[in-house]
């Protein structure tokens, strides 16, 4: 199989996207069930080894975390917290956490560079740094706090969701690497049915009553879902948002607030040349030559 | 008696080329962001990271250039009870009946009020263009203050484009010789005494 991913959005762009709707593709997904994850990171060296970044200094914070957040050349990062319950018992919840590849994404709707930021009709956002200008609108744009610069390149980088792999019928790496099977790869309805059958026994079989599937809504559902143990409180699970969206201020900046102030410059510049036809220069002083 | 008066000095003029030329950069590129059917003025100007590169710095410079201003007019831009008279007349400025205006000193009401808007949007362009050039540094649980800064600062910029608009329209098209002066400095007595009779009567004691 060597198929070519078909775009179906892409950032900055004037006019409408080329080939839009020439073809279907499925929906992909990947399922992350946090119940039966044991914190390995063996997805975290996976996804360095395939992309080919180097290992970056890590970070001790007296977790089990290799660092506190993401980086521009650390794209998974398991999430550790110990949450204590209400029986007295310590929870240890580990998220692996990366780019959510959202069906609205704010990134792109952020970002004003043609081009440099493509979701493809597979479900998958991924950025395309020669064309990034660096502006990092999409660290502002993002609910999940995904996007990270590289200062030395001033490109933006982020979980590709191995479209390289992808394209060419393979899983992503991390997914691979995973030795517990608490990673899952396929299309997004199938991985959608696998959950929910999950979290179902999770809640019939293991005493977990909040047990839930982790698909958000506010940005059109996402390609990343999780299981978790108590879909009441994301939070707890490394600050995964628990009603995340595209930020209001830059939905109003993109559309009406672009659209106010286009008419504005337009009408701004009709005004003047309206007031020069109508009234024209100001009579040249009196008194003699005024240049 | 005809000789020409000086309006504004080298140094003056320096200060306002700084901010014209910095302003009109970090315009066309703001632009070019600002709208995907204006990206290719990005594209002219030495391609997009470039014009994203040097956007932030020509906008420190246009601040600076503002604050230099500030000290250099300051005191002539107070607005006084004879710009507030000329203010209550605008319609004869508007529609050129200069003859029914009150006289007015060094600049009238409304190059003063463009000088403070100008200002308070430098102000506020410097304070929200910072938390855009280093999103990262915010940290998460400050969000707000990005989300605040993109909308601030685009709006900031929108209230410049309306005075540039108007500010560029009069000092070429309407009244004619301002452009002159602004670059060479001089006026005739002729244009003093009718466009600003009290800076007239000052700088030629009467």
């Amino acid at each position: 199989m060597s198929a070519t991913l078909r775009v179906q959005k892409i950032s900055g762009h004037s006019g409408p996207v080329p080939g839009e709707g020439a073809q279907r593709q499925q929906q992909v997904a990947k399922l992350i069930d946090t119940t039966t994850c044991i914190g390995c990171k063996a997805c975290e060296v996976a996804c360095l080894e395939w992309n080919d970044l180097p290992f970056r200094e890590t970070f001790f914070d007296n977790t089990y975390q290799t660092m506190p957040e993401t980086a521009w050349n650390y794209w998974n990062l398991i999430k550790f917290n110990e949450l204590p319950r209400e029986d007295g018992a310590m929870q240890w919840l580990m998220r692996k956490d990366q780019c959510m590849h959202c069906a609205d994404p704010g990134c792109l709707a952020a970002c004003p560079a043609d081009n440099a930021i493509v979701q493809y009709q597979n479900g998958i956002v991924d950025f395309q740094q020669e064309y990034c200008i660096g502006c990092q609108y999409c660290v502002t744009g993002c609910p999940f706090n995904i996007p990270r610069f590289n200062p030395a390149t001033k490109k933006m980088f982020k979980c590709t969701l191995c479209t390289d792999r992808v394209s060419q019928g393979l899983e992503p790496a991390c997914i691979k690497a995973c030795p517990t099977g608490c990673l899952h790869f396929g299309t997004k309805d199938d991985m959608k049915d696998l959950a929910q059958a999950r979290a179902q026994q999770l809640r019939d079989h293991s005493g977990y009553a909040n047990a839930g599937v982790y698909d958000p809504p506010g940005v059109g559902g996402t390609s990343v879902i999780y299981v978790l143990h108590d879909i009441t409180n994301p939070e707890a699970y490394g600050g995964l948002p628990s009603n995340p969206t595209v930020p209001w201020a830059v939905r109003l900046w993109k559309q009406p607030l672009k659209w106010l102030g286009n008419l504005a410059m337009i009408g701004g510049l009709i005004g003047v040349t309206m007031h020069y036809l109508r009234f024209g220069p100001k009579h040249p002083p009196a008194g003699g030559p005024h240049e | 008696m005809n000789d020409p008066i000086l309006r504004y000095t080298l140094v003056e003029r320096v200060m306002h080329w700084i901010a014209a030329l910095t302003y009109t950069y970090v315009l066309l590129t703001g632009l070019a962001f600002y709208s995907p059917h204006l990206y290719w003025i990005a594209t002219i100007l030495g391609g997009a990271p470039t014009s994203r590169f040097w956007h932030p710095w020509l906008g420190v410079v246009f601040a600076l250039a503002i604050a230099w201003m500030l000290r250099a007019w300051l005191a002539d831009m107070r607005i006084t009870p004879d710009d507030r008279r000329w203010g209550q007349a605008i319609q004869h400025y508007v529609r050129n009946e200069d003859e029914n205006l009150p006289p007015i000193g060094r600049f009238n009401l409304g190059q003063k009020q463009f000088f403070w808007i100008m200002f308070y949007a430098a102000a506020v362009l410097l304070i929200t263009g910072a938390v855009l050039w280093f999103p990262e540094r915010i940290p998460w649980s400050l969000r707000a203050l990005r989300y605040a800064a993109i909308l601030l600062h685009v709006a900031a910029a929108l209230i410049t484009i309306g005075l540039f608009i108007i500010h560029v329209y009069m000092g070429t098209a309407v009244v004619r010789g301002g452009f002159t002066s602004i670059i060479r400095g001089e006026v005739s007595p002729a244009w003093a005494r009718t466009h600003h009779r009290l800076w007239y009567d000052r700088v030629t004691g009467r």
